[in-house]
């Protein structure tokens, strides 16, 4: 067993060395989940507000499932991908399996539930607080969707967060849709699960410290964003 | 603000594309489903190299369990195949699936067991005898139970051995080899593993090898290429220059040449 000094060790020599390898892994990284979580923002704040405004029958159908698939495993989004993506799927003609870009797919598919269902429910808080004003001032429903998004986007700025928390730190999905191929569909999750195979545990957990590192990096940018914005606030 | 989070939208797009630019990218590769036994002994980051110098084809390795290999290969998502499982081989040809299959290299199987060796293993004289001193030991015995190549040829020598197993001593694990080697050191079990594996290993604990050198546990690899009438979409040209390298002198000296730790994994043996 590696003691906890040595995988420390070896965290800060990969990150001191600067090693290529891990570099090309880290951006990997960090590009496959950026764009993942970018996506699925795109498409699941508009959605989960829409999902707050609206009353339809059906709707607490689909709260609920949005609601349960938060809790999707991530090797079944990634087996559903992969036959997706297959050959002889049904979007087999894409060739994007093994490629960074079905892992992007994957991914989003992961996130998408997570940021649709928190962002329908702290909209639909806010929405509760202003509909007085909002409706006196003669707005559509449609028309307060981005309003409502804004003002609450501090809030939904952690919402984000947690998406790109679940991005980042999956593994089940990338290893089945990107193969872990080396330098093509690498990341710094299925390096760990490789190098966990191998019996170098030391390594293996020298790289979920410098994992664990650029996650808090990302959430230290985003803490100050949201201080400096509420600052400005007053 | 505002324009802050506009600048970030617009990078994080832009990395968006570069993804996608790169799935497209015109360089020339193939998709090579094989074991993880290759991947992990570090075999491919010394063959593949000389590969690529002399023919400029880049070979990206899918590394899972035999039986998964044949999976992606029969669906048509990889250009080619390096597994060690004869008889599946065989039949994935039969199937239609194949053209063509070859031998490329062996190793051998090895039983790892811990120091202490309870049901004395060591000095039996077959692996049959050995499997059957471990059944009747009930002594812990970790298996893959993945349907790779490796718990393919477990079942087939405790089949050789007579002994049906199962019971609380016999866990299936559903892992790969890496991960069934680090369970078997966590729990002092049992367990069979191709020598690559074993000998690249890096968390042996209290394990130990404790039994090798019977005919029957012979590992044979072999490549393989797949019908052009069943997947047209295949790189069949570069996967062809691939199978014919590895069949090669230069690629049998390249595998032959390989080492770890001072010790040779692969012997080269095609025709």
């Amino acid at each position: 067993m590696p003691s906890d000094a040595s995988a420390l060790t070896t965290a800060l020599s990969l990150i001191l060395g600067f090693d290529p390898a891990l570099m090309e892994i880290v951006a990997l990284s960090l590009r496959v989940s950026l764009v993942a979580v970018l996506l699925a923002s795109l498409i699941g704040l508009p959605l989960g507000a829409a999902l707050a405004l609206w009353r339809f029958p059906g709707r607490g159908a689909l709260v609920v499932a949005l609601n349960a698939l938060m809790g999707l495993p991530p090797v079944v989004a990634g087996l559903c991908v992969y036959l997706l993506l297959s050959r002889a799927g049904p979007l087999g003609e894409l060739g994007l399996l093994f490629t960074p870009g079905a892992m992007v797919v994957a991914q989003v598919i992961l996130v998408l539930p997570i940021i649709a269902a928190l962002a329908r429910q702290q909209v639909e808080e806010l929405h509760q607080e202003y509909h007085e004003q909002l409706t006196s001032l003669g707005l559509s429903r449609q028309r307060m969707i981005p309003t409502l998004l804004w003002d609450a986007r501090l809030g939904l700025v952690t919402v984000i967060l947690a998406g790109f928390g679940r991005a980042s730190a999956e593994v089940g999905a990338v290893m089945i849709v990107g193969g872990n191929i080396d330098g093509v569909t690498r990341v710094m999750t299925t390096a760990i699960v490789l190098e966990t195979s191998k019996g170098n545990l030391a390594l293996a957990l020298g790289l979920g410290i410098v994992l664990l590192g650029l996650v808090a990096l990302v959430n230290a940018g985003a803490y100050m964003v949201g201080e400096a914005a509420r600052r400005r606030l007053g | 603000m505002q324009h802050k989070a506009r600048i970030a939208l617009t990078a994080i797009g832009l990395m968006g594309l570069s993804l996608a630019a790169q799935a497209q990218d015109g360089e020339k590769y193939i998709t090579l489903a094989s074991t993880t036994s290759t991947e992990n002994s570090g075999l491919f980051d010394v063959i593949i190299p000389q590969f690529t110098d002399k023919t400029g084809i880049e070979v990206r390795v899918v590394a899972v369990g035999t039986g998964q290999a044949f999976e992606i290969a029969r669906r048509g998502d990889a250009d080619s195949l390096l597994v060690h499982d004869t008889a599946g081989e065989e039949q994935f040809v039969e199937e239609g699936y194949g053209t063509e299959r070859a031998d490329v290299m062996y190793n051998d199987f090895v039983l790892i067991g811990p120091g202490g060796d309870p049901a004395g293993i060591a000095d039996a004289e077959t692996v049959a005898e050995a499997m059957q001193l471990i059944a009747e030991a009930e002594a812990p015995f970790a298996s893959r139970g993945d349907d790779s190549g490796t718990n393919r040829a477990e079942l087939r020598l405790w089949d050789a051995a007579g002994v049906e197993p199962g019971g609380d001593w016999y866990r299936e694990l559903g892992s790969g080899m890496g991960p069934t080697l680090n369970t078997a050191a966590g729990m002092d079990a049992y367990v069979m593993s191709d020598r690559a594996t074993w000998v690249a290993f890096d968390n042996p604990q209290n394990l130990e090898l404790l039994f090798a050198g019977d005919e029957a546990m012979f590992n044979q690899y072999g490549s393989l290429l797949i019908s052009e009438e069943r997947h047209p979409h295949l790189k069949h040209d570069l996967a062809e220059q691939w199978h014919q390298w590895l069949l090669s002198e230069e690629g049998q000296n390249a595998i032959g040449d390989f080492e770890v730790k001072g010790q040779q994994l692969f012997f080269p043996n095609a025709e």
